[in-house]
């Protein structure tokens, strides 16, 4: 009997080497790499199937299709629902056309999206919010009208703000999948689709809580939680009851001593693994209730880490490495002035300069 | 006269009856690919032929059929697309209307080649009476026993239904076609993998327009090597070409390809030329979502040649200064045409359609269409026209099926070719949202 190690296939992602097995999707295998190298995912949620293709934020350029057929694909492809393929190359962030057409996606996002983070429930955990910073550009080109929703009540736990929604319809795929029966889905077409319930149907099971756990951006918000705070002022905590519908497994967001929300445990993708049941997310809100276990650990770069003080994060000696091997003396030939009216003129230009600078990279 | 595959009978009074229909030579496909061939041959024949897809991306129908996904124990199912909704085209409406038998005769030989035992017919909703004149056809031909159980004693079973659409042009695209056929939102599936492998309830399925498959009867009856006789080059057969717009003879056209579009346009036996006292300033060749031409460059090629009625010419020069044949809508405009409103009209209809699913084509489609409004209206900028054409950039190429391509090249040949126009919509509000107000500056007609 012939015993063999999996295959596993080599493929280049941003020049990087990395061996995966067959199957695997390319937002995987860049996802293995970590945050610095994962296309930026709106849609695509690892734990639910079928999501992805639909936000085109993770657009890649394969400049090799295989080993075998190394002929570079023509378009650029989703990265979450394509498979890899062995030798296959992938161009993310250096390439120049993906970068561009991921400008134009956050772009199309934005245009009718309402822009108001400074109200918005899910400002500091948006995925919206972090994919325009890292990808969107500074202005706007958008002159028209924006498309706007009344707000609705969607069941007695749940707000949708349809507003903000960008259609990644990760809910529908939620209500698919984890419950029983989906009493929601999106209606009508192209910019005017919205998510909604069937004719005004309440979403009523244990578990319709998740919907705002998966939804990306502040559409579907907790009435529980609305308007109470900001989410860099709260403090997550892991901690676990034991639950007969559910896990049990959560995310208490502590403001002082008061639990004001519970979410389930995100991972570095923001994806639930584990789904909640609606009374750990909506009743259990004394700390008397749960086993806390320890603070969650968040990324430092993240806006939920600010103003949190983390013992057990040690500042990295890289920067000091760095910049110890990069030391050279400095050796400047521009002469050394001392004449005001000189020093006036030339900062004059050198602002003059700096503005238009900033102006063209801004239009 | 040229040969005329679809079309020749179709004149026949009551063609559209079973015995009327039998009596002009009807079905003898049926019967003979039935009875002296196997499925291989068939598909063999086709290939031969070298018919390329009509619906309007143009892919060999025969190296399709090949493509097709034979595991054991998992129905093969055809589906004919008769969803036709593009604007400019309404070939395959008439040929259902006119001649029903002629499809079904297609279906069942097709059917056969694919192994398929129920095949569909997806037909726009609008068209109810089209769908009761199919259904009838279809009991017709069951009556006669060319459907059902063991055909003509061949042992092959068909059932072949008739599927009326929700009127949305998205379900015209091949997988949203399929969503809509399994009773879900018409949304395009992302491809990988394909309908030749997981198509129809996640089995095998083969997507033919009603014109690729009306044409099977005739390449089995004649043979495939006939067939590819005719026409010029990779472009072979005929093809109905639904001509409208300002032309003295509008209507629709079996084509042999191969003609000059000069002769198209003006010969009496096709177009019958521009109206009088008019001239052609453009034309818009297979159907709304290809991109438009002006006179000069339709009529010949970048080089000076004549431009002929075939996939391969009229793509030359790229988008350039090329277009598509698409799907054989050919609006011929002169110069009384506003280019800005006909572009409006079809960022229009875009938006309208966009099924809201992939974020570029939802909200570009959107975009796209009010900036034209404003532009139409004379609210318009100069910075504007340069924005539609990076909107259309970024929209095409990065959406899940070909609707995102379709809204963005219209538009970005129109600015391409008539520039001009726009910018006098810009520069002139007051005299450009006159009514019937067109642009009357440098343009070159014929």
């Amino acid at each position: 009997m012939e015993t063999t190690a999996p295959q596993l296939f080599k493929i280049t992602f941003d020049g990087i080497e990395i061996e995966v097995p067959p199957g695997t999707t390319i937002m995987q295998a860049a996802r293995q790499l970590g945050p610095k190298y994962a296309p930026p995912a709106m849609c695509y949620y690892e734990p639910l199937k079928g999501t992805g293709g639909k936000c085109r934020a993770c657009l890649v350029k394969v400049t090799a299709g295989s080993a075998k057929d190394p002929r570079p694909m023509p378009k650029l492809i989703p990265s979450c629902i394509t498979t890899v393929q062995d030798g296959m190359e992938v161009e993310n962030t250096t390439n120049e056309s993906v970068l561009e057409a991921r400008k134009g996606i956050v772009e199309f996002l934005l245009i009718n999206h309402p822009l108001d983070c400074p109200v918005c429930d899910q400002a500091g955990e948006c995925h919206l919010q972090d994919f325009a910073f890292e990808h969107g550009r500074v202005t706007t080109r958008y002159e028209e009208e924006r498309r706007t929703f009344e707000k609705h009540d969607i069941g007695p736990y749940v707000q949708l703000h349809m507003t903000r929604c960008i259609l990644c319809y990760r809910c529908v795929f939620t209500a698919d999948q984890i419950t029983n029966k989906r009493v929601h889905g999106v209606l009508n077409r192209g910019d005017h689709a919205e998510i909604s319930t069937y004719i005004e149907k309440a979403i009523d099971n244990d578990f319709s809580g998740n919907v705002i756990d998966v939804c990306p951006v502040g559409a579907l918000t907790d009435k529980t939680y609305r308007f109470k705070n900001r989410v860099w002022f709260t403090k997550p905590v892991e901690a676990h009851c034991d639950c007969e519908k559910c896990s049990g497994k959560v995310t208490l967001w502590y403001r002082g001593d008061e639990v004001i929300r519970v979410t389930a445990r995100k991972n570095e993708w923001g994806e639930v693994k584990e789904f909640i049941c609606n009374t750990c997310r909506f009743e259990r809100k004394k700390t008397s209730e749960w086993t806390i276990e320890e603070p969650t650990k968040i990324s430092r770069h993240s806006v939920i880490m600010a103003n949190k003080y983390r013992a057990d994060l040690k500042k990295p000696d890289f920067g000091l490495k760095v910049a110890a091997a990069q030391y050279k003396e400095i050796d400047d030939s521009r002469p050394y002035l001392t004449d005001n009216n000189t020093i006036r003129e030339l900062s004059k230009e050198n602002n003059a300069k700096a503005n238009q600078r900033s102006l063209a990279e801004n239009n | 006269m040229a040969v005329k595959i679809l079309t020749e009978h179709i004149n026949v009074p009551n063609i559209n009856t079973f015995e009327v229909y039998r009596k002009m030579g009807g079905y003898t496909a049926v019967e003979k690919a039935l009875k002296t061939m196997t499925p291989e041959e068939v598909v063999e024949e086709v290939k031969k032929s070298g018919v390329r897809g009509r619906g309007g991306a143009g892919f060999p129908m025969g190296m399709k059929w090949s493509f097709l996904a034979k595991p054991e124990g998992v129905p093969r199912y055809l589906v004919c697309n008769a969803d036709e909704s593009e604007p400019g085209t309404f070939k395959d409406h008439y040929l259902m209307r006119e001649i029903p038998h002629l499809l079904i005769e297609g279906m069942i030989v097709s059917s056969f080649a694919l192994g398929a035992k129920k095949s569909f017919i997806y037909v726009r909703g609008e068209l109810m009476y089209v769908i009761k004149i199919l259904e009838k056809a279809i009991a017709e031909a069951t009556a006669a026993g060319f459907l059902g159980k063991n055909i003509l004693g061949s042992g092959y079973d068909l059932e072949l239904v008739v599927q009326p659409g929700g009127g949305a042009y998205i379900c015209g695209e091949e997988t949203a076609l399929l969503e809509s056929l399994e009773g879900k939102r018409g949304n395009p599936r992302n491809k990988p993998p394909f309908p030749a492998v997981k198509g129809l309830y996640q089995s095998p399925t083969v997507v033919n327009n009603v014109e690729s498959i009306a044409n099977t009867p005739w390449i089995i009856n004649n043979g495939g090597e006939t067939y590819a006789g005719l026409g010029v080059g990779r472009s072979t057969g005929t093809k109905l070409i639904s001509a409208s717009g300002h032309i003295n003879k509008p209507g629709v056209y079996e084509i042999p390809l191969g003609i000059t579009v000069e002769d198209f346009i003006y010969a009496d036996e096709w177009c019958g030329g521009i109206r009088p006292g008019h001239h052609l300033k453009a034309v818009i060749a297979g159907g709304s979502s290809v991109p438009i031409l002006p006179a000069k460059l339709i009529l010949n090629l970048a080089n000076g040649d004549k431009r002929l009625m075939t996939y391969e010419s009229l793509s030359d020069g790229g988008f350039a200064t090329g277009t598509m044949l698409g799907s054989g809508g050919f609006i011929a405009m002169d110069e009384t045409a506003c280019i800005v409103r006909n572009t409006w009209t079809f960022a229009r209809f875009y938006h309208h359609e966009s099924c809201g699913q992939c974020s570029p084509c939802r909200e570009g489609t959107g975009w796209m269409d009010k900036v034209l409004e404003r532009i139409e209206t004379g609210k318009g900028n100069m910075r504007d026209i340069d924005l539609l054409v990076d909107v259309a950039k970024k929209i095409e190429g990065n959406t899940i099926c070909p609707l995102g391509d379709a809204a963005a090249w219209p538009i970005a040949s129109a600015i391409r070719h008539f520039r001009s126009e726009f910018e006098w919509h810009i520069t002139h509000p007051q005299e450009a949202t006159q009514p019937g107000a067109v642009y009357r500056g440098e343009m070159e007609l014929v």
